[in-house]
């Protein structure tokens, strides 16, 4: 009996214990329930994946309003897939973010920062979970609500700067987002986006549909951090806590790909977005654009978790890329991409944040030698950079591996050569960690170090274990994203 | 259907460039946050306007009346308020943070500030 | 502003009929203009007055921090609990027609412990929220 309000208690058990850490006032009980919460969370996700792979859509209608009149829910199996993602990396981080959190923040800040983290957590799901564009809208304020205010947590000052300035282009964003499915709504009279869809077929070519297009394309762009609209990110994920990056780098941006994908495929249907429009051509050259300038600028950098942020802003140029193919396989290997470069990001910032625990602001000029201290983290970094190159065996080989038979399906074998080149990019800023952890000397403050705590690095490895675990055996990832990649291609009806 | 039929759109308009122009060209961290309102402010607009009939009442259904507004946009746009105040009153405790932090609420000059490295490690002890 | 005897003896004397019209526009907002938004807002506004007049460490006795932080999370908690309630009573989350025998008691139940919580979460957070930045502003003068 419970199992049918699954996809509601998905995102209203992380909603309901983050006013309950605030009434426990502790750290301690906060972080259990935080654990319980997200563990309970992942289990929930598994089973709704479970539910809808064979193709099947969960349609729950919250008050029992029945849609499109009432907020829906509507798991489908690109959505479950997502879920699936963003629960995991949370389970996985919040077992983490308690000695990386211990260490960080001032204890009467603990309880707080749990509360923040349940509500993000329950945003981001709920942007997965909703069938109704403008409650997409409140749980994308929510999770970004949270978001800049976990961010603004960080130790240095900048962090606060940095918060500001996320604040900022995150709310233009999320405005863009709401005029353009107010647009819609004035179109076509509805906000469910089953509903929507129907009524927009055969009509997309109206100026006002194109506007809305428009506006909700820069809104969930400047979401995503897709390459000229990346600003914020660097900065954010540099400054936050340990523990905020992780979950925020393998999580937020994803879960905005996930609405564009949910725009651009299901509600809008793709012969509007890429036959009648040039959506894939400009999704491309941004794509392509990221790929390189933001790996370039990653190479230059001399801060470690500013490096990996601009990568991350280099990987996003990975997925849209697989979206700009507009085939199944290109959509297979963006999702996928989505997916592994979640394990994959979220474990080397959670390798960094162990750095970070130690050492405070992670330079180049401050780690040399450091692999004779703390070997297990520097090796996972070593991993998991190979993953971020795509080296066979890893995660990271697999989604560029379809991206590069997308663009040779489609006949372009120029951009499969621009995958591999980029990549190159990604070996030297690894090269560079390499160079400076293993072929230095340390100094006589690096040789005092020790190895970072079990508890965060247990989690951290065992998320690169995964990296390699999905580069070996893909059945849950690549047919994942296949059904979902089908799905999509399908449109929602 | 002329310009001046339209007069609500671009009343719209006009508050969303301004309030978009504030942000952008402003360096004053308070300005930018008052620009984002202004912008945010002509979204109720874009919501608000279309749901009005001239002639129009709250839909509750009685029998002298026939004609009746669409509430929907009324309720959405309440909760797009309670977002836009919540955005704002983080934004506001950002900058009175950054102002204790900085001295400072100029844009430029906290940029300045932060290109100036104080000590070679700062990251670990957090100024007061 | 202790000093002002008018001030503090009218104002006494108001407190609580503004507490009284809380109450008022809360449980009016089920026939007209109201609700538990605006009926938060006002009851907090009575504690901001009291601040204002008789300064801010005794309004912290009258209504402390903690008790401001805790009915922040309370209400949130009533609302989502009243979803839950629907939730178990054999309906979906936040269906208000089983909460009582016949639907529209139900729905008019339902909604009122809605802006139940409504109302203890944005009186809470009007409160922190003065508490908040009432105080900094003395910390730096102190400083």
């Amino acid at each position: 009996m419970i199992a049918q309000h699954f996809p509601i208690l998905q995102v209203v058990l992380p909603l309901m214990a983050a006013p309950l850490m605030v009434l426990l006032r502790r750290g301690a009980p906060a972080w259990l329930l935080a654990v319980i919460v997200s563990w309970t969370g992942l289990f929930i996700s598994l089973s709704l994946l479970a539910q809808v792979a064979d193709g099947s859509v969960i349609s729950y209608a919250i008050g029992s309003w029945p849609p499109p009149w009432g907020i829906e829910y509507r798991i489908d199996r690109v959505n479950a897939f997502v879920l699936v993602l963003v629960s995991l990396i949370a389970a996985v981080v919040v077992i983490y973010s308690r000695a990386s959190v211990a260490a960080e923040l001032p204890a009467h800040q603990h309880y707080l920062f749990y509360s923040l983290f349940a509500l993000c957590l329950a945003g981001l799901l709920g942007i997965a979970a909703t069938g109704d564009a403008f409650n997409l809208f409140v749980f994308l304020e929510i999770s970004s609500l949270s978001s800049y205010a976990l961010i603004a947590l960080g130790r240095d000052r900048r962090a606060l700067m940095a918060s500001y300035q996320y604040l900022i282009m995150g709310t233009i964003g999320a405005t863009f987002y709401i005029i353009g499915v107010g647009l819609l709504y004035l179109m076509t009279g509805t906000l469910n986006m089953a509903d929507m869809a129907q009524r927009l077929a055969g009509v997309t070519e109206v100026r006002a549909v194109l506007a809305a297009l428009a506006f909700i394309t820069v809104g969930i762009c400047l979401k995503l951090a897709l390459f000229p609209l990346h600003l914020w990110l660097p900065n954010a994920y540099a400054y936050a806590p340990s523990a905020v990056t992780a979950f925020l780098a393998a999580t937020a941006t994803k879960v905005s790909v996930y609405v564009l994908l949910r725009f651009y495929y299901s509600i809008y249907g793709e012969s509007a977005i890429f036959y009648a429009l040039p959506m894939g051509q400009i999704l491309l050259l941004l794509s392509l654009a990221a790929m390189f300038i933001a790996s370039a600028i990653a190479i230059i950098q001399s801060d470690l978790k500013r490096l990996f942020a601009y990568s991350s802003v280099a990987q996003i140029g990975y997925i849209t890329l697989g979206i700009s193919f507009d085939s199944v396989t290109g959509l297979t290997g963006g999702i996928v991409h989505l997916f592994n470069h979640a394990l994959t990001k979220g474990a080397l910032f959670m390798l960094l944040g162990c750095f970070a625990l130690r050492l405070g602001r992670i330079r180049f000029d401050n780690i040399g030698g450091i692999a004779r201290v703390m070997p297990f983290t520097s090796f996972g970094i070593v991993l998991g950079g190979l993953s971020l190159i795509g080296a066979p065996g890893t995660a990271g080989f697999i989604s560029k591996w379809y991206l590069v038979l997308a663009a040779l399906e489609s006949g372009q074998w120029w951009i499969a050569l621009a995958i591999m080149l980029s990549s190159l990019l990604a070996v030297v800023y690894v090269w560079r960690f390499v160079e400076a952890a293993y072929f230095r000397e340390p100094d006589a403050k690096t040789a005092q170090l020790k190895e970072a705590p079990l508890e965060m690095l247990v989690p951290a490895l065992l998320m690169i274990a995964a990296c390699f675990y999905f580069g070996l055996d893909t059945t849950l990832t690549v047919d994942g994203a296949a059904r979902a990649a089908q799905t999509l291609l399908q449109g929602i009806r | 259907m002329t310009i001046a039929g339209h007069f609500s759109y671009w009343i719209t308009i006009f508050l969303a460039i301004a309030g978009l122009y504030i942000v952008i060209a402003r360096g004053n961290l308070i300005k930018k946050l008052v620009g984002l309102g202004i912008f945010q402010t002509s979204v109720y607009l874009l919501y608000i306007v279309p749901g009005k009939l001239i002639g129009g009442t709250a839909p509750i259904i009685a029998e002298q009346y026939g004609l009746y507004s669409n509430p929907l946009p009324h309720v959405l746009i309440l909760t797009a308020i309670v977002v836009g105040v919540a955005t704002l009153a983080l934004g506001l405790a950002l900058v009175v943070r950054i102002r204790e932090a900085y001295g400072s609420i100029e844009e430029d000059e906290i940029l300045d500030l932060d290109k100036t490295p104080v000590f070679p490690n700062t990251a670990t002890s957090k100024p007061a | 502003m202790k000093d002002y005897l008018v001030l503090r003896v009218i104002f006494k004397l108001l407190i609580p009929f503004i507490i009284l019209f809380a109450i008022y526009v809360l449980f009016h907002g089920d026939f007209g203009p109201g609700g538990g938004f605006q009926a938060g807002v006002i009851a907090a506004a009575a504690i901001i007055f009291y601040a204002i007049i008789f300064g801010l460490p005794d309004a912290r006795t009258v209504v402390p921090d903690r008790l401001a932080e805790a009915m922040i999370a309370a209400g949130v908690l009533l609302y989502a609990g009243v979803g839950v309630a629907g939730l178990l009573l054999g309906g979906n989350y936040l269906d208000y027609f089983v909460l009582a025998r016949d639907p529209v008691h139900g729905e008019e139940r339902g909604i009122f412990w809605v802006e139940a919580g409504v109302f203890i979460t944005v009186s809470g957070v009007m409160l922190k929220i003065f508490y908040m930045f009432a105080s900094r502003g003395q910390d730096v003068e102190d400083a």
